[in-house]
């Protein structure tokens, strides 16, 4: 105990505020987010956990929702967290333009996830295919495959983006 | 010996042996059906090269053929040699090389189930990309008479896993669908007690049939395509492309281009090495150093943002150099962002090697000899940290040697030695884009070129963050894209990542897998 104490007056503060052209605001994030959890407490009771699956995307848009997490954004302290099974999922984010191998695996996914539930897809490809459009080898898109309820278009859609898409969704969610 | 000598020595009793094209950094040699194994061997010895790519192209058209293509690399003349043989189409098939070159295994499986050409005597012919649980057998995507129906194709058939057996040998199988945010592959553990005994990773899983989406495309849309197929790389796919394309139709960038694709490939690097070294912090519950790697890759991908409008450098390269120039301003924001992220970046090596029980988790864990990476024909970062001094920016520097490079070498092959790449390539590049940074000095604006396609055919290469991007393009006569085919380093390490776990305990699978982080969608294409 005494060495924490000691530790963290040596230390200091050594949280700081991130500052630079091209990165989002922390205002702008605060703000957002602030909407996002009072929206998620009230309709949700506290929390929203999503379960993420890649469909056959290039890894971008993972990129892009990792971020998310990071200390920048940091979606979790708005209540939004992406967990390691479906079972505790209340939402399905899907990516990619669903490859065939992977359309048993994503309907299993979706299965076992318990009701009430919604799919988000994410990424111009999971909308329609995008430049997959014409394979051989995929859906195109996730809607041929599961229900989808929310789309967030880009490639990829920037952290800041996919929060504001989860906020407008969620504002019309009853 | 000379190049000469060399070309002198694969001709000594092969008289039919012909060099069909050359260019200064490319040798494409014609031989016979039987001569092809010999041929190939011999190169893989006296390059000390393993298979870089291996494929196949549908002429039956034009010459009533298939042409099969085995690639060698070689440091030492600075050159790609091409060994290229006909299989004529009534006879599809072909003598296996990979009992001499084991890293031809997996190219040899990959054409039987694009092309349908049997690989005579390779033991292992299983599907890699189409499952057989959903694709019917016999059906070959990459040739040309291939036809897309609507009807119903499905598969009946099942992979078969190899069985390890004995006593106390339990399996577990994970995936395709996996617990964080990452691409699926399936991987089965055999265990016995504790230790890893084996792994067979089986991919595919995203296989979006993207080298036939390739054929018949226009340069720019084939273009906007390559950025599609493995995010975290994006530059690097798409200056491949554009390479090969310039080669063929004879454009040569500018120095300005070219320093500035140097450029921009460089940030590319330092923004997925620092992800990296933050996942391995993360994979032993190090969360610390993780969050502050977090927190230096969105400073670099907002740094992208800013210089290119996308935070993965898409839709900045075009045949000839680059869309857009740096201005001074932001050559300016470049220099001083790069500063702090310097200086957030040696706060993290500073935490991380100061652990003592982080260097207890990641020194020694998950080796890969290097007699084991030779033989798997393991290239890139992982090659690098087992002792292979290969990097492609060595081989091939940019024109006129702008800069002097420093490549990274370890010799161990653990985690701590691929950890120890990283860091070395994140700080010598923060020291290239410095000196990339002086050296642009116009401002022109854009480099688009003009020009008109011709038919023909090249490789454009890139050390991209992982290791060599390799894309060979045939242009046909009226300029669209006869053939296209992608190698991602990816492709070759895989199965680096299988022997290396090996004798490692199951919980630090994570640790060693995010140390070669290899990509499931630029594997699988």
């Amino acid at each position: 105990m005494l060495s924490i104490f000691k530790n963290s007056i040596i230390k200091g503060r050594v949280t700081r505020v991130q500052k630079q052209e091209g990165l989002i605001l922390p205002e702008d994030v605060e703000n957002i987010g602030n909407e996002l959890k009072s929206l998620i407490h009230n309709k949700f009771s506290r929390s929203l956990h999503i379960r993420e699956v890649d469909t056959g995307s290039c890894g971008a848009c993972e990129s892009e929702i990792i971020a998310c997490s990071n200390p920048i954004y940091d979606i979790q302290r708005f209540g939004v967290d992406f967990v390691a099974s479906p079972r505790h999922a209340d939402a399905l984010l899907v990516t990619g333009p669903v490859s065939k191998n992977m359309t048993i695996a994503l309907k299993k996914t979706y299965g076992a996830m318990p009701n009430p539930k919604f799919v988000i897809s994410l990424g111009n490809c999971a909308a329609d295919g995008w430049v997959f459009k014409d394979s051989y080898y995929t859906e195109g898109g996730v809607s041929n495959v599961l229900p989808v309820h929310l789309h967030i278009p880009g490639c990829p859609p920037e952290p800041f983006l996919i929060i504001k898409y989860l906020l407008a969704f969620l504002k019309q969610v009853k | 010996m000379d190049y000469g000598r060399l070309i002198e020595e694969i001709r000594k009793g092969h008289d039919s042996i012909e060099i069909i094209a050359e260019r200064e950094d490319e040798v494409y040699l014609d031989v016979d059906r039987e001569d092809f194994g010999k041929v190939c061997l011999l190169l893989h010895k006296r390059l000390h090269s393993p298979v870089m790519t291996y494929f196949a192209s549908d002429e039956r058209k034009d010459s009533k053929v298939f042409l099969l293509y085995c690639v060698f690399l070689s440091t030492e003349y600075k050159k790609w040699f091409f060994v290229v043989m006909k299989i004529p189409e009534d006879e599809p098939r072909f003598n296996s090389i990979a009992k001499e070159i084991y890293s031809a295994s997996l190219f040899e499986r990959e054409i039987k189930e694009m092309y349908g050409l049997e690989p005579v005597g390779n033991p292992d012919v299983r599907r890699l990309r189409l499952h057989d649980e959903v694709w019917p057998a016999e059906c070959y995507p990459l040739r040309k008479d291939f036809k897309l129906t609507k009807t119903d194709r499905t598969g009946k058939g099942e992979f078969h896993f190899k069985k390890i057996e004995g006593e106390g040998v339990f399996e577990v199988p994970v995936g395709p669908v996996h617990a964080g945010i990452i691409g699926p592959g399936h991987f089965r553990f055999s265990a016995a007690g504790e230790p890893i005994i084996n792994l067979e990773i089986r991919l595919g899983w995203t296989h979006r049939g993207v080298e036939k989406l390739f054929e018949g495309k226009s340069i720019p849309e084939a273009l906007n395509l390559s950025e599609c197929i493995c995010g975290d790389a994006a530059f690097s796919y798409s200056t491949a492309f554009c390479k090969a394309i310039e080669k063929i139709i004879g454009v040569n960038p500018v120095q300005e281009a070219s320093v500035l694709r140097a450029m921009l490939l460089e940030l590319e690097r330092m923004s997925n090495h620092v992800a990296d070294i933050g996942g391995i912090a993360l994979d032993v519950g190090f969360t610390f150093p993780a969050n502050l790697a977090a927190i230096i890759k969105e400073n670099i991908l907002a740094v992208n943002k800013n210089l290119t409008g996308s935070r993965y450098l898409k839709n900045m390269n075009c045949i000839g150099g680059l869309k857009k120039d740096l201005n001074s301003d932001d050559k300016a924001m470049l220099l001083v962002s790069l500063k702090s992220i310097e200086k957030d970046f040696s706060e993290l090596e500073g935490i991380l090697m100061s652990s003592i029980s982080f260097m207890d988790r990641v020194d020694t864990a998950g080796i890969l000899r290097k007699k084991t990476a030779e033989d798997l024909g393991i290239v890139g970062l992982a090659a690098r940290a087992s002792g292979i001094p290969l990097d492609l920016r060595k081989v091939f520097p940019e024109k006129d040697d702008v800069v002097r490079f420093q490549a990274a070498k370890e010799e161990k092959g653990d985690v701590l030695a691929r950890l120890k790449i990283r860091l070395f390539e994140f700080k010598e590049s923060v020291r290239l884009i410095r000196e990339f940074s002086c050296k642009i000095k116009s401002e022109k604006g854009d480099y688009t070129a003009d020009f008109t396609p011709k038919e023909g055919f090249a490789l454009g290469y890139v050390e991209s963050w992982r290791g060599p991007v390799l894309f060979w393009i045939k242009l046909n006569s009226h300029g669209l894209i006869e053939r296209c085919k992608i190698t991602d380093p990816s492709f070759h390490n895989w199965q680096g990542l299988s022997f290396a776990v090996l004798g490692n305990i199951i919980p630090d699978f994570p640790l060693c897998n995010k140390s070669f982080d290899l990509t499931y969608s630029g594997n699988d294409l």
